[in-house]
């Protein structure tokens, strides 16, 4: 699902349910999954970890991978979208 | 530096330094004449008077200032409200508090106690653009600007002495961090440190109040020596905090040589010797005894009990190590990893076979944990 104003065009093809993970699960589990998805596909975390916010998008730099953005999950958790460069 | 522990290597200075020897015996000698109150006109109030005036004219001097520019307080944390916070009553444009993103959580919490907020942005190191931070001084209503002399996370230098503010909008530096390691730069209309981080004891700042600045007191006055001053003053302490810092400034060119060298090593041993890890800060332009990493897939906690158990004291900026369970704000502003971070900040007499040490254990310790986690 697509939230308004979210900067995700795409439909995600995997999504992580991390929400109740403190910090570094959330990343550790992006990592784990990352070959779940196709090279182009877009893999999503959802967690309540503050340091999610930051952490993916720098996980992204350090592992060459695309951070697309990020939106919310339906009950308003927020989720983190990557794209698979590889 | 051997910290009290058996065997333990402390590598946590820019939290606390241990008392500089210069200050020990000043402060011993100190607790037996400087008891008395400074205000008192009897023999052991006005050595005590004599006492504080000499570590007032011995600060002011190591520091570059006046000595009617000092004041002495019970914090570096209540130097920076007072320095701060004065400021903005001082001001005639308004309550608006111009600062970095990366200011100390002490900055952070004066302005949302008595001031309103505008923060500006740091780039991926850590620093701030001189440029940003004039623009926003010259938006209405900013009553003051508040930037760092160098960060306390990671050590990036800011440009402290390369502002252009309007006249009308003083600048406060929070010089907690780099107090008697650097010079202070030019440029500021208040100023505030911190003893126990240049090897002075705990429990004593200092405030740094330019004579022609519009400073008002924030908080309730007293009638000590000092205006600025609130309560009786802690001679001995004060004294030490003096010499200590007297012997730092004395002794800075050779030690931070040495220190920036010694952390040029840990950088360089970091990064190619730990998979997947971010050293952070700039490399260059830094304090010279602190540098800052962060590990993915390892939990800071994990880490910190881990090289302590090996020897290793250290402080982390990761939400697991924190009261607060959120990230070090330094981290997150400059867009960084926050997990598994560390920092690293050397004593004055801490070797290269410390260093090597620590850069030695480091990756079986990270290795080890990101096993637990299959990674």
């Amino acid at each position: 699902m697509r939230a308004w104003g979210s900067d995700v065009d795409d439909p995600v093809d995997l999504e992580l349910d991390c929400r109740e993970m403190p910090c570094p699960m959330p990343v550790i589990e992006l990592a784990r999954h990352l070959d779940d998805v196709e090279v182009g596909g877009l893999l999503a975390v959802v967690a309540r970890d503050p340091a999610a916010a930051v952490d993916v998008p720098a996980w992204c730099r350090m592992k060459q991978q695309d951070y697309v953005g990020a939106d919310t999950a339906d009950d308003g958790v927020p989720r983190y979208v990557v794209r698979r460069l590889g | 530096m051997k910290g009290a522990g058996a065997g333990e290597e402390y590598l946590d200075s820019a939290s606390a330094v241990p008392l500089h020897p210069a200050a020990r015996d000043v402060l011993l000698a100190a607790l037996d004449q400087g008891y008395a109150d400074p205000r008192r006109l009897h023999r052991a109030g006005r050595t005590a008077r004599l006492l504080l005036d000499n570590a007032r004219e011995a600060t002011a001097d190591a520091l570059g200032v006046r000595p009617d520019e000092v004041t002495f307080t019970p914090s570096g944390t209540h130097a920076v409200h007072l320095g701060l916070l004065g400021l903005v009553r001082g001001s005639r444009r308004g309550d608006v508090v111009v600062h970095s993103a990366v200011e100390h959580s002490a900055v952070r919490h004066a302005v949302a106690w008595g001031a309103r907020s505008a923060v500006v942005r740091c780039d991926r190191e850590g620093r701030v653009d001189a440029g940003d931070l004039a623009e926003a001084a010259a938006t209405p209503e900013v009553g003051v600007v508040a930037l760092q002399v160098a960060n306390h996370e990671v050590g990036t230098v800011q440009p402290v002495g390369e502002l252009d503010l309007p006249d009308d909008v003083p600048l406060f530096t929070d010089a907690c961090a780099s107090m008697g390691r650097l010079p202070l730069p030019d440029g500021w209309a208040a100023a505030a440190g911190s003893a126990h981080k240049w090897g002075g004891p705990a429990g004593v700042g200092v405030l740094l109040v330019r004579k022609r600045a519009r400073w008002r007191n924030p908080f309730p006055g007293d009638d000590r020596v000092d205006e600025r001053s609130t309560g009786f003053e802690n001679v001995p302490a004060v004294l030490a905090a003096a010499a200590a810092l007297q012997a730092v400034v004395a002794e800075r060119d050779e030690v931070n040589a040495r220190q920036h060298a010694l952390v040029d090593v840990v950088r360089r041993r970091v990064a190619a010797e730990v998979p997947d890890v971010e050293v952070v800060g700039d490399p260059h332009r830094r304090l010279p005894h602190l540098v800052t990493f962060s590990c993915l897939y390892v939990d800071g906690e994990a880490l910190v009990t881990k090289l302590d158990r090996l020897g290793f004291g250290i402080a982390s900026g990761s939400a697991c190590t924190a009261s607060t369970l959120t990230p070090s704000h330094v981290l997150e502003a400059m867009g960084v990893l926050t997990h598994g971070n560390v920092r690293l900040s050397l004593g004055r007499d801490t070797t290269r076979t410390e260093v090597d040490a620590f850069c030695d254990a480091l990756p079986g310790v990270v290795a080890e944990i990101r096993a637990r986690v299959g990674l």
